[in-house]
């Protein structure tokens, strides 16, 4: 029988209609892969090129993972306000519940071999990466089981073999890094691509835009990402940018807007992104005028927003309005729009979701409870790392006559 | 590396003699026909044999390809290698510092020129929180084997921001390397040590020195030469007093101890090499044996490289200081333009000789001891 209801978010079409509307005899969605082609809550709006198509091919594997990840993701982030408040977490915490959509769409588009680097609100870029629950828990706690074995913290999770590049505290400092990665990924003529993500704060640094000029003067491989929130910490877009459309900034670059609460769309931008950065060959008997428009970098921007405040000490409350917060949840939580896709093509009942929802929180109990375990770094860990090739050097502790190693 | 070749003298000693310098050589003659080579030409020759050895290894930076090099150090590199490993960067330090920097994550091993020191304030951000301590904070995953070179100190005549010496600023902090060449062959056996490492280094050259000629033994010009990081040089032996300098200043403090010595002082000259690591134990083992010290730094003096070595000294040697530590230094204000001022604010060979005989509680001449 065909659907008889429409999804309000969006019309789709079966390419095979459902006869029978069973769970016994609907193929197991974890690995069904039947095309579904969905449209995009809003259209793209581009910025010196042809934007992609609203029509999003997906199928009900991807719906699904694209549940589960920001699932768990939502579930980490809770359960770190959580820890936080706890006194379990010291220092910084950036949390990203909100913005899942933008994590999970962008590893949809990519392999593990392009790179992404990002700013201080990491925990869910490194969670997609490849990185574990019991690695990140323990990180914030700051245990050596940690990503970073407890030295670098909340804002300085790594995954090297995952292609993911930190976690970085300096605001915009990771986007001259990140087309660094680019810049490396072309010089050893890997095809594969860096991902640099900023906020719309940092989307003001000089250094940006230092960077995105030398990514398009050598035509590096670098899609610079823009999460917007539309908060820089506690100063709202209009009151930090002259031109709040972060997607023309590149100017010379092309740019798109995307809706980042919508998983679909970000995976549409991402593999559009993606594939117009490895562009190859010269175009030949171009205008000036076209030379200006034939750079291979690409700049999104990701409507986006979050929940929490700037970090934990921030209540996240005294520059916008609890109505805003709680209507964005309303009406555009990235979560929600996955549930109420798969209900809607009929891929797994409500409770199957919220059972999902349910082996989540108990994944995350359970890494939270064997983090706690995890003990903290061992003293000598004090002085590991400083270097990767010691050379007989001294370092000291505060007293130097107490506290004092040779390195080999 | 396997090519590290050793200094001649063994290492392992208390004293830890490196080979004897310059000085010694001329008087002993040096006789197969030392060659002799400008430190412009030894950092060349480093570059160009690094680059050669390991395609991972590129320049970067303002002019070092078709200007062949703002002080002609990365002369020819551009048509030897080309415009994917020697390239030109817009003005932008802190652009091209983090680029380099992401490179290096990546696994290249970037070599980031700045024109001055005085530049790569725009990007020290990403020298010490991009590359300083990446390793660190990510537990060993994100190694970052980058090189920042560049002249740093005064010039001639080019006044206040453009004259800053950044020894101490660098030195002070972990995760970095950072090290000042003087001879040529501390340029080329330094400059070789360092692209081969896999750590951030920060490579302090003198633009006045990159025209001085030295001489250099075939040891020196073998491709395989490489010094060894964190080692200070006993420049000129001595037994009266202990004189640390680096970069231009050794120059200085060896002619301080060719005067010196014709008053009957035996200056001991240690050329440092190493900012970061500091060689303590060279210097403490020379100040054990002449029981007074000189510092020399063209920087300004407070909190400079002078002051952590008297605190070493005073720490680790105290009993055997005969007289209190001095402390050559820049003066305490931005760099004057004026030709005179400019001279009152680097220190001078008599500033060296007249601190050393206050070391050595000597303030009229005697003469020469046979």
């Amino acid at each position: 029988m065909a659907l008889s209801h429409v999804a309000t978010t969006s019309r789709s079409q079966l390419l095979k209609p459902l006869t029978i509307i069973s769970s016994s005899l609907r193929h197991p969605i974890s690995t069904d892969t039947t095309p579904i082609t969905v449209e995009t809550s809003v259209p793209f709006t581009g910025h010196k090129c042809e934007p992609p198509s609203r029509t999003v091919e997906t199928n009900p594997q991807e719906l699904l993972t694209f549940f589960k990840d920001m699932a768990l993701m939502r579930r980490m982030e809770i359960a770190a306000d959580s820890l936080y408040k706890a006194k379990l977490i010291r220092g910084f915490c950036h949390l990203y519940d909100g913005q899942e959509a933008v994590a999970v769409g962008m590893e949809a588009a990519l392999t593990k071999k392009d790179c992404i680097i990002t700013a201080y609100r990491d925990h869910c870029i490194f969670l997609g990466r490849g990185g574990t629950l019991l690695e990140s828990f323990a990180e914030l706690m700051g245990r050596k089981d940690g990503c970073s074995r407890g030295k670098g913290g909340s804002m300085h999770f790594y995954k090297k073999e995952g292609g993911f590049y930190g976690g970085h505290g300096i605001v915009g400092a990771q986007v001259p890094l990140g087309c660094g990665l680019a810049f490396a990924q072309k010089y050893s003529k890997d095809e594969n691509v860096t991902f640099a993500l900023y906020g719309d704060g940092a989307a003001n640094q000089g250094q940006l835009f230092e960077a995105l000029n030398m990514a398009a003067l050598w035509d590096l491989p670098a899609i610079l990402v823009c999460e917007n929130n539309h908060y820089g910490m506690g100063t709202a877009e209009w009151r930090a940018a002259k031109s709040p459309a972060y997607y023309k900034r590149g100017d010379y670059v092309p740019g798109l807007k995307v809706d980042g609460m919508d998983a679909l769309a970000v995976k549409q931008a991402c593999k559009f992104a993606k594939e117009h950065a490895l562009k190859n060959g010269p175009i030949v008997n171009f205008s000036p005028v076209d030379t200006l428009e034939t750079t291979l970098v690409e700049l999104l921007e990701m409507d986006t927003y979050r929940y929490h405040g700037h970090s934990m000490s921030d209540p996240g409350s005294t520059y916008r309005t609890r109505d805003e917060i709680s209507g964005v949840r309303q009406e555009r939580d990235p979560i929600e729009r996955i549930r109420k896709l798969i209900l809607a093509h009929d891929l797994a009942t409500e409770k199957e979701l919220k059972d999902i929802e349910k082996e989540f929180r108990k994944d995350v109990d359970e890494a939270i409870a064997a983090a706690k375990e995890s003990p903290m770094p061992d003293p000598s860990e004090l002085f590991t790392n400083i270097y990767v090739k010691d050379c007989g050097l001294e370092v000291y502790g505060v007293d130097r006559k107490e506290v004092k190693t040779m390195l080999p | 590396m396997s090519g590290i070749v050793r200094n001649k003298i063994s290492a392992f000693s208390v004293q830890s003699l490196q080979r004897v310098g310059p000085y010694a050589l001329s008087l002993r003659g040096y006789s197969s026909g030392a060659k002799e080579m400008t430190v412009r030409d030894a950092l060349n020759s480093a570059l160009d044999e690094e680059m050669s050895a390991d395609p991972k290894v590129f320049l970067m930076g303002e002019e070092v390809g078709e200007y062949q090099g703002a002080y002609k150090v990365s002369k020819g590199l551009l048509e030897k290698y080309g415009p994917d490993r020697v390239i030109d960067t817009p003005v932008t330090e802190a652009g091209f510092a983090g680029i380099g920097v992401g490179a290096a994550f990546y696994g290249l091993k970037p070599i980031v020129e700045f024109m001055t020191f005085n530049f790569s304030m725009q990007a020290i951000d990403h020298i010490i929180n991009s590359a300083a301590k990446s390793n660190y904070m990510s537990a060993g995953q994100i190694s970052v084997p980058i090189v920042f070179r560049g002249p740093n100190g005064a010039a001639a005549g080019v006044a206040a921001q453009h004259s800053q010496c950044y020894a101490a600023w660098y030195g002070s902090c972990p995760g970095l390397k950072v090290l000042a060449p003087y001879l040529a062959d501390d340029a080329r056996g330094l400059l070789k040590a360092v692209i081969r490492d896999p750590d951030p280094v920060v490579f302090l050259e003198n633009e006045l020195l990159y025209s001085e000629s030295f001489p250099v033994s075939s040891e020196v010009l073998d491709s395989s030469f490489c010094l060894r990081i964190g080692k200070a040089k006993i420049e000129k032996e001595g037994t009266d007093v202990t004189i640390t300098a680096y970069s231009k200043m050794v120059g200085h403090a060896l002619k301080a101890a060719e005067t010196l010595s014709k008053e009957g002082i035996n200056a001991e000259v240690i050329n440092l090499h190493s900012i970061r690591p500091l060689d303590r134990q060279t210097i403490n083992a020379s100040v054990r044996k002449t029981n007074r010290l000189v510092t020399v730094e063209e920087g300004f003096p407070q909190h400079g490289v002078g002051a952590e070595i008297c605190a070493s000294i005073v720490e680790q040697s105290f009993n055997y200081l005969d007289a209190p530590a001095e402390r050559i230094a820049g003066a305490d204000v931005p760099m004057p333009y004026a030709a005179n001022l400019e001279r009152m604010a680097l220190p001078q060979v008599e500033d060296i000789v007249r601190a050393t005989k206050r070391a050595c509680y000597r303030s009229e001449p005697r003469a020469a001891t046979a």
